[in-house]
Parts: structure tokens; sequence; C-alpha cells
């Protein structure tokens, strides 16, 4: 539909105006001048609700067929994972970790992570392939058909989340997590992380209503969380949200990332690459101009003056 | 009795190939030490090349979900199409600019440039997971909202613009004049195009650490980053010519027939002079991006005295070296900068892929190469050389062609 058209527009413009138009795209992209995409599904994730259970991993590798080797009894009851940080990795799309809280030692905090699903993905706006796609209900996806495997977009994510299949010498992939962009495409769907989750850490829904729910709870809870719905505004907002009761930068995420969405950092140069491809030809042929005429003026003068000195 | 004369003419291979030797000649002739060493680098080389292509880069690099470009992006990729500017530099100057004296040094130039391209994307394909579909940004799935986009088309289309200009010299290699005269007329035409694509992609190749402003440090991340990519790469170009054309004095005398040193040391100050000036410039883009980013605090921590060693040591101290030389006519002194300068460019490309990148994790989450790794960028730079080395002793890169007229605009 509105995106294959779009899509469409960008692959001819690939093969001509590549840059002109490219950039063209990302203004068209930016979310200041975005009505929004008004049907974007969104989590909300309650992170003093959290029992570090552990299911939703279980489950996520059950739905995307990762390696998934334990019963999901076995998979609650390894509270060694919990030793160390841990990040997403080719076979996990998401992942709970533990911190200290240091409102209260003895109830520490669980915090699951996984795609952001970003309003304006970096990841998107990094691919030279466009492998990457914001779907109208949120979920970024990724298409491994045209992946070339370049990485880009591990390095331009600011959550940290693609991971590769290193290990795959042959037909390697980034690997991140799919909002269960095909559970949620379905009417009534919700990620299989969220259907899993025992004390309702998570809520499924329309991110403009969970933005009210988030502030209501803040409201109306006054002393349990810290006022701060994150992913509300971060790097231009994200699918996926939290509430904390501590400082988000306690829990493990980064609170220097600002609002800017990253694909904004990458315009400037763009609108002004496509106009060098124009004005530079021009100051080329006139430095050639005028290195040929000042040969010429000098041969002329040469000329003229030996011409004088014969004359005397 | 008649005496039997038997004229030996040599067949084409040995006349273009051998060096006009036969095969046990041409063998013997290369039994030197400088060959051992390729030797030995191939011999561990190739089967590491074979070891990462059939194994992946999982077992061969020391890449991570947190590190996911390193060594080959930094170094191969990066750092090496920044110095390889050399034959756009050269180009520009005598085929627009109309800088003739510097005629004999294009072809070096372009010859150095147009492998170093090559051999930069051959060692990017090592660093893809998925090279065999390299052309899948062009013909399958475009995707020109990236950055990389514009890398990558650019540099794709740069490496054949660079072969373009190579041509003259080949056809005469192969006593093509017929071709050689025509090709000749798109000199200017492939000038303008070297011009506009590599200012395209050098500046690129900077843009693309714009999407990560949280990982790379801010002494090193700029909104300058286009431009001071662009720059750094033009005497990045300038000081690699000066080195090159010093090294091929050495090595390929024999190929300079008649040339007149003082000439030389004449226009290694004229490149001096220019790489000097551009050095200025970038180092006045630096203060500026430290004041207009208020980066001044950063300098008195750790990272900040690296970005010292690596501002002041590689561009500060040989711009002002490079300014003393040329004024006393030292070219010895230019060489000396020249050097300096580049293995700054190298280094500031290193820097901000890997020194500077991820510095907020914890060190056991940071990238430092693998033996592989390494083994396969030193074996890719090898094979270049080897390469280049090939191509001098037998095209006209170095010297005119005996029996072609000089190719004038």
């Amino acid at each position: 539909m509105d995106t294959s058209r779009r899509q469409f527009m960008k692959a001819v413009a690939g093969l001509g105006l590549s840059a002109t138009l490219g950039g063209a795209g990302i203004a068209r992209a930016d979310t200041h001048e975005l009505p929004g995409l008004p049907n974007q599904f969104g989590v909300l994730v309650d992170t003093t609700v959290c029992i570090g259970c552990r299911r939703c991993e279980w489950a996520c590798k059950e739905w995307n067929k990762l390696p998934n080797q334990m019963d999901l009894k076995e998979y609650q009851k390894d509270q060694n994972v919990f030793q160390a940080f841990r990040r997403t990795s080719a076979d996990t799309y998401t992942v709970v970790n533990r911190f200290e809280n240091p409102r209260d030692p003895s109830k520490p905090i669980y915090v699951k992570k996984q795609c952001m699903h970003c309003y304006e993905p970096a990841c998107a706006s990094s691919c030279f392939v466009q492998a990457f796609t914001k779907r109208q209900i949120g979920a970024v996806t990724y298409n491994p058909a045209v992946c070339v495997g370049c990485r880009y977009c591990m390095a331009a994510c600011p959550f940290e989340i693609p991971a590769y299949q290193y290990y795959n010498p042959w037909t390697p992939q980034v690997t991140k997590c799919t909002f269960c962009f095909d559970r949620i495409s379905t009417d009534g769907g919700v990620p299989a992380c969220v259907a899993i989750c025992p004390v309702e850490t998570m809520t499924f829904g329309k991110r403009t209503d969970l933005i009210d729910l988030a502030h209501k709870k803040i409201r109306d809870n006054p002393g349990r969380y810290v006022n701060h719905l994150y992913g509300e505004n971060e790097v231009g907002g994200t699918s996926w949200m939290y509430l904390s009761a501590v400082p988000f930068n306690k829990i493990g995420f980064r609170t220097d990332l600002g609002t800017t969405p990253i694909p904004t950092l990458s315009k400037a140069f763009l609108s002004v690459a496509s106009p060098m491809y124009i004005v530079f030809p021009a100051l080329a042929v006139g430095l050639y101009t005028f290195a040929k005429r000042r040969e010429s003026v000098c041969k002329d003068e040469i000329t003229e003056a030996l011409k004088k000195k014969e004359g005397k | 009795m008649e005496a039997k004369v038997e004229i030996v003419q040599p067949s084409w291979v040995e006349e273009q190939l051998l060096l006009g030797m036969n095969w046990r000649d041409y063998f013997k002739s290369n039994l030197t030490p400088f060959n051992a060493v390729m030797a030995i680098i191939l011999a561990i080389g190739i089967p590491v090349m074979v070891y990462r292509i059939f194994f992946g880069l999982g077992p061969s690099t020391n890449l991570s979900d947190y590190n996911p470009w390193g060594l080959w992006i930094g170094f191969d990729m990066l750092a090496g199409i920044s110095v390889a500017s050399g034959g756009f530099c050269i180009a520009t100057a005598v085929h627009i600019m109309g800088m003739k004296e510097y005629e004999s040094m294009v072809r070096p130039a372009l010859v150095a440039g147009t492998l170093g391209y090559l051999f930069a994307v051959i060692g990017l394909l090592f660093d893809l997971g998925r090279y065999y579909r390299v052309y899948f940004p062009f013909f399958v799935s475009p995707g020109p909202n990236s950055i990389l986009f514009l890398v990558a088309l650019s540099v794709a289309l740069y490496l054949h613009c660079q072969f373009f200009e190579w041509c003259p010299a080949i056809f005469e290699w192969l006593n093509l004049r017929k071709l050689r005269r025509w090709w000749i007329k798109g000199t200017l035409g492939f000038s303008i195009a070297g011009l506009l694509l590599t200012t395209g992609h050098q500046s690129a190749l900077g843009s693309l650490f714009l999407l990560m402003p949280s990982k790379v440090h801010p002494l090193w991340y700029s909104d300058y980053l286009s431009i001071l990519f662009y720059v750094s790469a033009i005497y990045g170009g300038i000081t690699m010519v000066i080195i090159e054309s010093m090294i091929s004095h050495r090595v390929f005398a024999d190929q300079l027939h008649g040339d007149d040193p003082g000439r030389f040391d004449r226009l290694t100050l004229g490149l001096g002079k220019a790489a000097a000036v551009v050095l200025f410039a970038y180092l006045g883009l630096k203060v500026l991006d430290l004041a207009h980013g208020y980066k001044w605090s950063y300098l008195a921590t750790p990272y900040g005295y690296w970005y010292l060693f690596e501002v002041l040591g590689f561009v500060g101290i040989p711009a002002l070296v490079m300014i003393y030389a040329v004024q006393n006519s030292r070219p010895v002194m230019v060489r000396g900068a020249a050097i300096a300068a580049a293995v700054g460019v190298l280094l500031n490309r290193v820097d901000i892929t890997i020194v500077a990148f991820n510095w907020h994790l914890p060190w056991e989450y940071r990238y430092v190469p693998s033996w592989m790794e390494v083994v396969i960028t030193i074996t890719i730079i090898s094979i270049g050389l080897l390469t280049f080395r090939f191509i001098v002793n037998r095209m006209p890169i170095l010297h005119e062609h005996p029996n072609f007229e000089p190719e004038h605009l």
C-alpha cells in the first residue's frame, strides 16, 4: 500500500537522483512534520512490577523458533544468568537483567530489554538496502532477503539491539525483536512476551493510549515512579516505553540520548550532498577555463614582447 | 659453410609480462629478500583468508554485537580510502587547474589510487557477512536514504573513473594507438567526475558516524565530520603522493630514465606547500570544532590526551615542520613531515572507528582485533604492493612511453 509505493519511489530514486530524493525522503519522515502513525501500537513496561521470571525470554524463543534448550520450568529456575549484564544476541531477541534497587536492596529491579521500535529508527536510516521498515502498526521489521551484512545498523542503533549471526559463515543475518509483527497484525494479537507475562508487567495497546495511561499511573501513585516515561521522547519517541521507580540510568538505560531522531542527524549532510553534484562541475569548469585563459594571455604577452624587441 | 645465425625473437608474453626474460631468468630474478618476505606473508595470509570464508566472521574475528565494525572497516576501508585520494588530488591540480609541472606524477598517483581503492573494497568484502550480495544496493534494493548508499555508489563509480583515467597507460603498453587517442579526449571529463565523486564519498565516509552521537567520543564526534574527513583526505592524498614518489625514486630508479633530481625536489616542495596549507586548514577546523561544541573540558581526560597526541603530534607538528621546510627548501624534511601527516590520517580513522567508538562501555566489551584480522589486513596490503610493482615495471607509469606523445589537454 502506502509503504510499498514509497519503497518503489525510493527504489526508482536510488537508480537516478539518489541523493536528491533520498534527502527529501528523510525530511518527510521527520517527526515534527509527520501527523504520526495514529494506529501505532506500543508496549508500556512497568519495571516496578516485573518479578524476573524470564518467561518472556522463553516465549520469545519459542515463537521465533530460536534455539531453546530448556522447558519453561527449567528456564525460569535458571537464576545464574543474572550474575552478568546481558544484551540481545543472535539467539536471543529479548533479555531480562537484574539491577540493585537503591531504595530497597531486598527487592532487586528486573528490566526487560528488546528492540524499542523507534518512531524514526536509526537502523532503517542507516541501511543501504532498505532491509528495515517501520510499519504502520509500529513494528520495525527486518528483511534478511536483501541484507548484505555491513552491520551499519548495529553501529547506528542507540539502544544496542541488533545482533549478528557471526557464527554462520554463508548466510548470516542481523537478528532483532520483530514486535511479533505476525501476531500483532491479526486482530487481538499481542506479542508472545506480553501474552505469557504472569504479572502484567507489560501493557500492549495504542501508543497514544499508553502514554496517557503511563502519565495517569505516575500521577495516581505519588512516590511510586520517577516522573519520566522512558521512550516517550527519547530519540524522537519509541513504541516500547518504560516506567521506573528509580532514575533510568540506574537500571541500564542511557539517559543521554536526547530527543532528536537519529535519522535527522544525517539530514544536513544528505541535503548538501546532492546540490554539490551540480555546483562542483560548474566550479571545476570555471577553474579549468581560468587556467586555460591565463595560459593564452601569457602566450600573447610573450609574443607581443618579442615583437616589440624585434621592432626596436 | 655459412654460420647459422639464430635470432631469438622474444614472445609477447616474454616481452610484455616477463620483462623481456624467459621463464627461467624471470624466476631467478625474483629470488630477492623482499619477495621472500612477501612469500611468507602470502603463505600465512591466504589460508587465513580461506578460513574466514569457510568458517565465518565469528571464529576469525573479534567482532561482536557491541562492536560490529573493526580493523577491516577502520583501517582497510576508512584509512585506506582516505590516503588513496592522491590520484584525485594530482589529477585535479594538473587537468583542471592547469598545473602542468606535476604531469609526471599523475600516472603513479592514479595507479596507486586505483589499487588503494580496489584493495580497500577487497578488504571490505572480507568484512561483509554476505559479500556475494555486494551489488544489492545498486541493483536489487537501493536504500538512498542511507549515507552508506552514497559511499557505496560513489566509491564504486570512482573506482571505475580512476581506472578509466589510467587506461591510456594500459593502451600504450598494449600499443593500441587509435583507442588511446580517442580515450584521451575524455581526460577532463574523468577528472571532473573524479573531483565530484571523491568529494562525495570522502565526506560521506565521515558522515557515516553522524548517526552515532551516543557511541563515538565527543572529541571525535562532530557536526563537521563530513568536512573534516574531506579535508584530511586531501592532505592524506597529497602526502601519500610525496611518500610514493620518494619510494618510487629509490625502488624504481631504473624506470626514471634521465630524471633530474633537482626537478623532483622542486615538485616535492610544491606538494609540501599545498599539504601545509591544507594541514593548517584542518587544524583550524579542529579548533573550531572544539570551540563550537564546548569540548574543551574533555581535553583534560585520558581520551583528551590521546586526542591531543593525534591532533598535535600528527597534524600540528607536521604542519609547522612542513611550512618551515618549504620556506627553507628542505625536501627531505618535507618527506618526513609528509610521513607523519599521512600516519596521522590513518590514526584518525582508526581512532574514530575503534578507539573512540563505544567509549562508554567497560573494557571487557571493547574491541581489539584478532590476529587473523591483522594477518588478512597485512596480506591485502602486500598483494596491493606486489600489484603496484607488477604494473610499474611493465607499463609506462613512472616514465613517458618513448613511442607516444605525452597526453596534453
